[in-house]
């Protein structure tokens, strides 16, 4: 009976929190509200970014919008590129990308390893084993490096990128998840239910899965903080959107090329984009873990 | 001695079903999937197809995936990575001839972070709250959303480039790789074993921005661990116990605390160098650095099978074996840890 009154305020505080007191749960989480603030800016910059054209007439890939290589300025307010075009206007549509396959990677990964997490750490047995033993060989080698890897097999693109950042981070939610579903199923009350008659699925459903929960949500704020930085890395590398596309990773690439003339403007900005992007995902997870776990709070960072 | 030994042993015995694996998933991947080394290597050309056949057999994926895969494993085994489908050269000697570049860039690059990563952490420690540490901490957290090429070409654009200090790339200035005779391909080992003072500043000089941006990309993390450590430490008792005595604050730190907050620190060092291979991949193509990063980067653009499989299990292989080290040093460092 102890252990069911342990685990629940932890299942009611995180649903209290995220839908019904939002104000109440925020309050003095400076850390988590700055994070939001950054990350719901982005989205909105993104949803600006489709008419900003239509607004001032700048467009992200027609060429000769303005003088070529010129440094910021008035008009140009980040400067333009080699083709011309005003680095502003590339620089507010190009966090589409980023967010759209930082989002569906970690989603990716998320169900993917959340699932077999709880079949794993609730199953145990030698499935358990050989899942572990599998995703801890891809957990122990360079994510960044097996990701380039997986990338230019698929091909460069949205979808290449999804898949292969997805996979990646797959072991990193396996291990979270399979870590609590382990702790959860030595539970008095799971041996209650069991004895009940609930089937196994219900219980991995029903009252082991909503136990990882928390633990889920703060890792994947971290990690879509580093699925923005990996995201940006593939298509520096040049294995994103096809040229013409804005892209920050793409567009530092591009740069590069013309850094020994000086032009600092065209790597500059994307960065700070991708910079601050990555830190407000990254604040929310801070905000998360020390929600979760106050005590976390006085110990790390 | 024995227990530690066997303890060594096991561990990299553990490591050879995780090489497996991993080694497994690249090989099916890199083969289900559409395109080839040949096709990549003609770009599109049209060839009558016993030309197209001859280089499949040349290059040895002619035979079914099956037949390729317990040929390559049973080579591995026996330590021969393959050569290279692009260029015959044989994986490993390339490999071996590229390492010691990547090494040096590791090892300056992880000094950099030690360096600023412990000293930052112990002081924003012994200044909780105060603004010293929070201004620390948004160093911590701004290194940890910090794109790495991205900083190595904020670096270039100003220290090479705007103020001319440093050289923008490579491993070696132009007039000096004439003359420089490598011995080990440490190259500033080399250059100090060959005791040639002009050639040892070239190679600093082209060290320096290359394991900054390594070095900073890898601060973050273990800032915050030496922090949260310090703190832990700091809360002791017998850290009170020390003070109550009269001691002298400074004393306190270094004698008592600093020791044990090292600790846990040292395995944030064996869990980053996971992170410290990606980031050299990153880091040696900005500053086109010659190692085994940028070796694979060829590779997957050529679609290379052999030299990315060698360079995939040689990075496990090699991280597998800096963790064993780090896991011996904990022993080392904490006597209460026997094995």
């Amino acid at each position: 009976m102890t252990e069911t009154r342990e685990t629940m305020p932890i299942r009611r505080s995180l649903l209290a929190r995220a839908a019904g007191g939002v104000t109440k749960g925020l309050r003095g989480q400076t850390v988590l509200k700055v994070g939001l603030v950054i990350v719901i800016a982005f989205m909105l910059m993104t949803v600006v970014a489709q008419i900003w054209p239509s607004m001032n007439g700048f467009h992200p890939t027609k060429y000769r919008d303005g003088p070529r290589l010129e440094g910021p300025s008035a008009i140009h307010w980040m400067g333009t590129d080699q083709l011309q075009r005003d680095v502003f206007t590339r620089v507010i549509a190009g966090g589409f990308a980023s967010l759209v396959v930082a989002f569906s990677a970690v989603a990716l990964s998320m169900i993917a390893g959340s699932i077999l997490g709880w079949i794993s750490g609730y199953t145990g047995g030698w499935l358990d084993r050989c899942l572990s033993l599998f995703m801890d060989a891809i957990y122990s080698f360079p994510s960044m490096i097996l990701a380039i890897v997986l990338v230019a097999m698929f091909g460069s693109g949205l979808s290449p990128m999804i898949w292969a950042v997805g996979f990646v981070y797959i072991p990193t939610y396996f291990r979270v998840t399979r870590a609590e579903s382990l702790q959860v199923r030595e539970t008095t009350y799971i041996e209650a239910i069991k004895a009940i008659g609930a089937s196994r699925t219900r219980i991995v459903l029903r009252h082991v899965a909503p136990n990882t929960v928390n633990a889920i949500m703060a890792v994947s704020s971290f990690n879509l903080a580093d699925a923005i930085l990996t995201v940006a890395a593939l298509s520096f590398l040049g294995f994103g959107l096809p040229p013409p596309a804005p892209d920050w990773g793409f567009d530092i690439q591009n740069g590069q090329k013309y850094l020994q003339s000086g032009s600092w403007w065209l790597i500059t900005f994307p960065g700070l984009m991708i910079i601050a992007l990555s830190l407000g995902f990254g604040l929310i997870g801070e905000g998360i873990s020390d929600l979760v776990n106050p005590k976390r709070r006085h110990k790390l960072g | 001695m024995s227990g530690l030994l066997r303890y060594a042993l096991q561990r990299l015995a553990l490591t050879v079903p995780m090489i497996l694996i991993l080694l497994t998933v690249i090989f099916l991947i890199l083969r289900v999937l559409p395109g080839d080394p040949v096709s990549a290597m003609l770009g599109g050309r049209p060839v009558p197809p016993e030309v197209l056949q001859s280089y499949r057999v040349k290059m040895g994926v002619d035979k079914p995936i099956p037949a390729q895969y317990v040929t390559y494993i049973g080579g591995v085994f026996r330590g021969d990575f393959g050569s290279s489908m692009r260029t015959s050269t044989p994986v490993l000697r390339e490999l071996f001839s590229r390492f010691p570049a990547t090494i040096e860039l590791a090892i300056f690059g992880l000094l950099v972070a030690g360096i600023l990563g412990f000293s930052t952490g112990i002081i924003a420690a012994t200044r909780a709250d105060r603004p010293i540490d929070h201004g620390i901490r948004i160093f911590h957290i701004a290194s940890f959303a910090m794109p790495l090429f991205w900083l190595g070409l904020m670096f270039q654009v100003f220290f090479a480039v705007k103020l001319g200090w440093l050289p923008v790339a490579g491993r070696l200035g132009g007039d000096v790789a004439f003359t420089f005779q490598p011995v080990t391909g440490f190259y500033v080992l080399d250059a100090i074993i060959r005791w040639d003072g002009q050639s040892l500043a070239d190679i600093v000089l082209h060290l320096i921005l290359p394991a900054l941006t390594l070095g900073i990309a890898m601060t973050g993390l273990l800032g915050r661990m030496s922090r949260a450590s310090m703190l832990e430490v700091l809360g002791q008792d017998y850290v009170t116990t020390a003070r109550a005595k009269g001691l002298r604050e400074r004393l306190v730190v270094t004698r008592h605390a600093l020791r044990n907050a090292l600790i846990p620190i040292i395995t944030v060092f064996g869990l980053e160098f996971a992170v410290l291979m990606g980031g050299a991949v990153l880091t040696e193509t900005v500053f086109s650095w010659p190692g085994i990063a940028s070796y694979l980067m060829r590779a997957i653009n050529a679609r290379d099978y052999t030299a990315i499989q060698g360079s995939v299990v040689f990075i496990a292989l090699f991280i597998s074996v800096i963790n064993l080290i780090v896991d011996l040093l904990y022993s080392a460092v904490d006597p209460r840890v026997r094995y």
